[in-house]
Parts: structure tokens; sequence; C-alpha cells
């Protein structure tokens, strides 16, 4: 019996990133929610309130620190579960990283953009 | 590699609990690991209702927090991620070398802890829309 279960190759580069990157993720999310849930409610975000936010360098940069580590940390998950761990190869493993390398940066690029328009930072 | 598993005999009680309570923590944080990556795709996607200007966006933060069912989705949304930061911490220290004579206990604790703060959770995240 395994005396542990991971869905990583535990020598991996991958796998030391995904730690890595959860290590950070464990304070911003929940950084996250706390903020808009509770110190601001999420009913009442409006534009000029996430403008006001994201004016300032520490959180501004904060924020796409956030969008670029969860979506390394969500996206490595997604291509070691299905890569790694159900072992597909050839040109089935290439499709699906290049599918998952072409989502992620559409999103960063779309993340980064509507950070732009928020911020009076530059 | 991932390790392979010997259920062991039907018979063989104590290993089967172990084995059941490890394979639902490794199936809990793989489903709610996917759910919030889905989340993120979401997020963003309205969150750039930014880039066609103010009003766009406010009417939609307005509009998504106005449906009641939006409300329940998030705390479903608070209960998977808090179960994927304890979870995930709870992993981060058996990879440092703690804690794996706790795993089962650590396990339920996590699955006690994110049911507590989800319940405290919800007047918060669904006031105003009833
Ligand atoms: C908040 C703190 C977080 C911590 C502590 C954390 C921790 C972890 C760890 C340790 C793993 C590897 C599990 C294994 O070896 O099997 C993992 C997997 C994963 N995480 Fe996270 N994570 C966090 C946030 C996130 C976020 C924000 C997302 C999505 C954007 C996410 C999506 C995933 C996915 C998709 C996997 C792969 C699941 C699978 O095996 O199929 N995680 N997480
Ligand atoms: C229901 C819970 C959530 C609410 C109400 C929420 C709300 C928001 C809001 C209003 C912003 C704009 C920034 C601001 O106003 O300060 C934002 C940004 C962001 N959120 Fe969330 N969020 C939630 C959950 C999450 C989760 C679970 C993740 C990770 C998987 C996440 C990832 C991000 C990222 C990466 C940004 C920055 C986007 C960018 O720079 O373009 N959020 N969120």
């Amino acid at each position: 019996m395994a005396e542990h279960y991971s869905s990583f190759d535990r020598s991996g580069t991958k796998w030391l990133l995904q730690r890595v990157t959860a290590a950070f993720l464990v304070v911003v999310l929940a950084f996250h929610f706390f903020l808009l849930h509770f110190v601001n409610h999420a009913a009442d975000v409006t534009f000029a309130g996430t403008s006001a936010r994201m004016s300032t360098w520490t959180y501004f940069s904060l924020m796409v620190l956030f969008l670029l580590t969860a979506t390394f940390h969500g996206v490595n998950g997604v291509h070691n579960a299905i890569v790694h761990r159900d072992g597909i190869d050839g040109w089935k493993q290439t499709a699906v990283t290049a599918v998952l390398v072409v989502a992620s940066l559409i999103m960063v690029v779309q993340g980064l953009r509507t950070a732009l328009v928020w911020t009076n930072l530059f | 590699m991932s390790q392979s598993y010997d259920r062991g005999t039907v018979e063989d009680f104590g290993r089967w609990r172990s084995f059941t309570a490890g394979m639902w923590a490794w199936l809990f944080h793989k489903f709610t690991g996917w759910v919030l990556i889905g989340y993120l795709f979401t997020h963003i996607a309205v969150l750039s209702t930014a880039l066609t200007g103010e009003a766009a966006y406010n009417d939609t933060i307005v509009g998504l927090e106005s449906l009641a069912i939006v409300r329940l989705l998030e705390v479903g949304l608070l209960a998977v991620a808090v179960f994927h930061i304890l979870n995930g911490v709870r992993l981060l220290f058996i990879d440092l070398g703690t804690g794996l004579e706790a795993q089962e206990e650590s396990f339920y604790a996590s699955l006690v802890i994110t049911g507590a703060i989800t319940i405290a959770s919800v007047p918060t995240f669904v006031s105003g829309v009833f």
C-alpha cells in the first residue's frame, strides 16, 4: 500500500514548482476571499473600487503574481494529471500540452489587459 | 512515480480504512483543484468586461451578484477553495517530512474546518439576495 498519494513524480521540477506556487497561493487566495467577501462585499464591487485597489503598486503586483501563479499551478496540475498520471504520449501528449499552453496564454493576456484597464499606475 | 497500492485482503480492516482516507483526500484534492482552475478561466472572462468600459463591468457584477444561484455557487466555491488550501498545506507538510503518521487525523481535521468555515460564512455570502 502506498504510504502517501500524490499525482506528481516527486523528483521533477514540475513537482517542485507545484509546491512553491502552492505555498504562495495559500496566502494570496485566503487574502483574496477575505478582502472581497468580508472586508468588501462581493456585491458592492465597482470599477471605481477595483481601480483604487489596483492603482497601488503592492496590490497591483500581488494580483498580477496571483494571476500568473494560479494559472501555472492549476494548468500544471491538470497537465500532470492528464499526461503523466494517465500516461498518454506521442502526438496526443503534444496536443494536450499545446491546448493547455495556448489556453493559459490567452487567459494570462486577457487578465493582464484587464489589470491595465483598472490601474492608473502607467 | 506515483506509487501503486495493494489493498490487502478484505478482512484486513485496518489497511482498508487507511487506504480509504488517503484515497478520499486524493480524490477531493483533484476535484477541488479542477474546479478552481475552471473557475479562474470564468473569473477572468467576467472581470474582463472591464475592457468594454466601466458600466459594463459594474452592470455585470451587480447582475451576477443579484442572482441567488450565484451566491450559492460562491459558497460552494469557498468550500472548495478552503478544502484545497487546508489539504494542500497538509500535503506540503507531508512532503517536508512531517505529519505522515497523522495523515488521517489531519485529513479529517481539514474536512471539519472546511465545514465550519463554510457554514460560518453563509450569512455574509448570501446577505441581501434572499
Ligand atoms: C491556495 C493554496 C493552494 C495550495 C496549498 C495547493 C496545493 C496543491 C498541491 C500540494 C497539489 C499537488 C497534489 C498532488 O501531488 O497530488 C495541488 C494540485 C492541484 N491544484 Fe492546488 N493548491 C492551491 C491553490 C490552487 C489554485 C488557486 C488552483 C486553481 C487555479 C489549484 C489547482 C490545482 C490543480 C488543478 C491540481 C492538480 C490536481 C490533480 O492531481 O488532478 N490549486 N494543489
Ligand atoms: C467568489 C469569490 C471571488 C470573488 C468575489 C472575486 C472577486 C475578484 C475581483 C472583484 C477582482 C478584481 C480586483 C479587485 O477588485 O480588487 C478579482 C481579481 C482576481 N481574482 Fe478573484 N474573486 C473570487 C475568487 C477567486 C479565486 C478562487 C481565484 C483563483 C482561482 C481568483 C483569482 C483572481 C485573480 C488572479 C485576479 C486578478 C485578475 C487580473 O489581474 O486580471 N479569484 N477577483
